[in-house]
């Protein structure tokens, strides 16, 4: 059959394979990347106002599903604080620093551009306006999920405007990518601005948690929404992989070789303003997440989606995990907002990597 | 929408020597006002390789985007395999055709293995798929990438960078190969084997149009010259007819003298020095 399409080539005889990549880093960074995040799960949930030993995190998870080898809390109250408190806060705290991850390596292929992020563009802060709008009028048409839902339809439309505004023939450029972000963050923040303003007591406080990034208050109920969305975005990013690999050479040459891009655009806009504004619903805005971790992974493993969308998945949640304990942690009965830890760590690793694209681009003053 | 589900593989069957797998018929292109091509009518068979020429700008770019069914004429129709260019979808077009144009930057450091790979895709979930390796080897050993199977992409040297877009090219193993300026950047040596791999692939059964600048080059390789001035068709026809020192004079606006290679017999164009 192959016979038929592909006519054999000049070079006959003997063929060398081409040396292959390294699998075995892709292996390994996996492997850390798992360690990583269980044993950072773990330390999570065992540290706090009081502690409670990680053999005691252990076991209580494994009595949970049956295997005793381990001894749970004999304290009922440490078995209560872990399992309505801080379990699941690292289990959102993973679920919603994986999709961010994601998010950012699926922005960064889509716009061809390692700058793209949906905190630096705007994608949040567009969430947010829809999440302010249902706390400051107090809606509930569409029961638990009219939040998310509006922070849905707020992010979209930002996506989309990012979108048109910021490519042009497929790419878009670093400054205009960057300016798009400046302006579309200003008018989301002065949406949210005016719904400070609009907003009684309540909402804004609740509305200046949105702004700060925080994991605080998490639910089990949070978690069963977010779970299932973040499940269906990862698995339709792993289905548009290969054709996002092929954006990199320019829309042109993704169409020569069979990839229907204006689709393939939208389709991955749809997934990252989901994946977005429920992240946004339940934590707030949290930057630069999608930043770092994929720039990392694509130093490590290069920029293939195949491995760099799962590798920003464990290390998005991995890098929130972390900043979680942390913001939990660093001063005693002060809950740090995370989307503060994540920007004052993010900020500067932002302006490196404009520094380091504007020398390869040959500078744009 | 095909994002999802995968084409049910229908392939091409190979086209036979002397078909017409690409056409363009009295086309003309019209972008802000100015024609960039009036009334072009052209043919690439199959088993030719079809050298088209001209001066910069004179619409080569435009006619090869055309032929690619990127670009929808103003006027007149462009047929590829046999079939008016809208009616084919993106997938099977991508099975039929491949394409090097003139500039060809990626945007993410992959190495050189995983760009030629890219050239694959087409037949992602076909039986084809079971050639891809060695369509990707032999595209890089007929570009002499082998070696820098390993290397990124922006670490190549502008050359280097070339092979490797023609090898992604070479390796979507299409019957009809439109390439823009393949040796642009090449040295002798390299502008040769591409011009060797462009016979070879049409004595496979292949189409191949190659805009080149070197007329000699051209007329050494090529089965037909096309001669594009200002948007329209000049000449079209075997090196022989076409090297004509008036005609080509004209055409590039500068006297050109042309001479027959003392061994092969071959036309030399060279300008009046
Ligand atoms: N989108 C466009 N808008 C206006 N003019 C164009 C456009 N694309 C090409 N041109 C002009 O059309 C002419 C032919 O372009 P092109 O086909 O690229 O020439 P070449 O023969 O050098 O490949 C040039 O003068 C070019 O400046
Ligand atoms: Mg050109």
């Amino acid at each position: 059959m192959t016979a038929t399409v592909s006519p054999p080539v000049t070079s006959g005889g003997d063929l060398v394979p081409p040396p292959r990549r390294r699998p075995a880093r892709v292996a390994a960074l996996f492997t850390v990347l798992t360690v990583g995040l269980v044993m950072v799960s773990i330390a999570s949930a065992a540290v706090g106002q009081f502690g409670i030993p990680a053999s005691q995190v252990v076991g209580s998870v494994l009595n949970r599903i049956g295997i005793d080898v381990l001894a749970a809390p004999a304290d009922p109250f440490a078995e209560a604080a872990l399992w309505d408190v801080r379990f699941p806060r690292v289990v959102l705290a993973l679920l919603v620093g994986g999709v961010l991850g994601v998010c950012g390596a699926l922005m960064q292929g889509c716009f061809g551009n390692p700058l793209a992020e949906p905190g630096v563009v705007g994608v949040s802060s567009g969430a947010a306006v829809g999440a302010c709008l249902s706390i400051v009028f107090g809606w509930t048409f569409l029961g638990a999920f009219t939040t998310p839902a509006l922070a849905f339809a707020t992010g979209l439309v930002t996506t989309l405007a990012v979108y048109v505004l910021a490519r042009s023939k497929g790419r878009a450029g670093v400054v205009t990518m960057i300016l798009t972000g400046v302006a579309v963050n200003a008018v989301a923040n002065a949406a949210i601005a005016f719904l400070v303003f609009a907003g009684d007591q309540a909402a804004r406080e609740q509305i200046v948690f949105w702004q700060l990034g925080s994991l605080a208050g998490s639910r089990w109920a949070y978690v069963a929404t977010i779970a299932p969305l973040v499940a269906v975005c990862v698995a339709v990013s792993m289905l548009l992989a290969r054709r996002l690999d092929l954006l990199a050479l320019g829309d042109r040459q993704a169409r020569h070789l069979g990839v229907d891009v204006e689709s393939l655009r939208l389709v991955t806009i749809v997934v990252v303003a989901v994946a977005v504004s429920a992240a946004v619903s339940y934590s707030g805005i949290i930057g630069f997440v999608g930043l770092v971790v994929p720039h990392l992974i694509r130093m490590i493993t290069g920029p293939g989606h195949r491995v760099l969308i799962p590798a920003s998945l464990l290390g998005g949640a991995l890098l929130l995990a972390a900043a979680d304990l942390l913001a939990r942690n660093a001063f005693h009965y002060a809950d740090l907002p995370i989307g503060m830890l994540t920007a004052l760590v993010g900020g500067p690793f932002f302006f490196w990597l404009l520094l380091r694209t504007r020398r390869r681009e040959g500078g744009w003053t | 929408m095909r994002l999802l589900s995968r084409a049910p593989a229908r392939l091409p069957e190979p086209p036979a020597e002397g078909d017409v797998l690409a056409e363009a018929d009295a086309v003309v292109v019209t972008i802000g006002g100015k024609r960039l091509l009036d009334g072009v009518s052209l043919r690439v068979h199959a088993g030719e390789v079809l050298a088209l020429v001209g001066p910069n700008g004179a619409g080569k770019s435009t006619l090869l985007s055309v032929l690619a069914g990127d670009l929808a004429p103003s006027a007149g129709t462009v047929s590829i395999h046999g079939r008016p260019a809208p009616s084919w979808s993106t997938v099977d077009l991508a099975r039929r055709r491949a394409v090097l144009p003139q500039h060809n930057p990626v945007s993410f450091p992959f190495d050189v293995l995983a760009v030629v790979e890219m050239g694959r895709a087409p037949w992602e979930g076909t039986p084809a798929e079971d050639d891809d390796e060695r369509a990707v080897a032999a595209a890089l050993a007929d570009t002499e990438l082998t070696a820098f199977a390993t290397r990124t992409y922006p670490t190549l040297s502008g050359g280097e960078q070339a092979r490797t877009a023609l090898a992604r090219v070479l390796a979507q193993s299409a019957s009809l190969l439109l390439l823009d300026e393949p040796t642009a950047a090449l040295d002798l040596r390299h502008q040769e084997q591409v011009l060797a791999l462009a016979r070879a692939r049409a004595s496979e059964g292949a189409g191949v149009l190659v805009v080149l600048h070197d007329l000699g080059l051209a007329a050494a390789h090529a089965d037909r010259i096309a001669v594009l001035a200002a948007g329209g068709l000049a000449e079209a026809g075997p090196p022989e007819d076409v090297c004509r020192a008036e005609l080509l004079s004209g055409v590039y606006q500068h006297p050109v003298e042309v001479i027959s290679h003392p061994r092969t017999g071959k036309p030399i164009v060279l300008p009046y020095r």
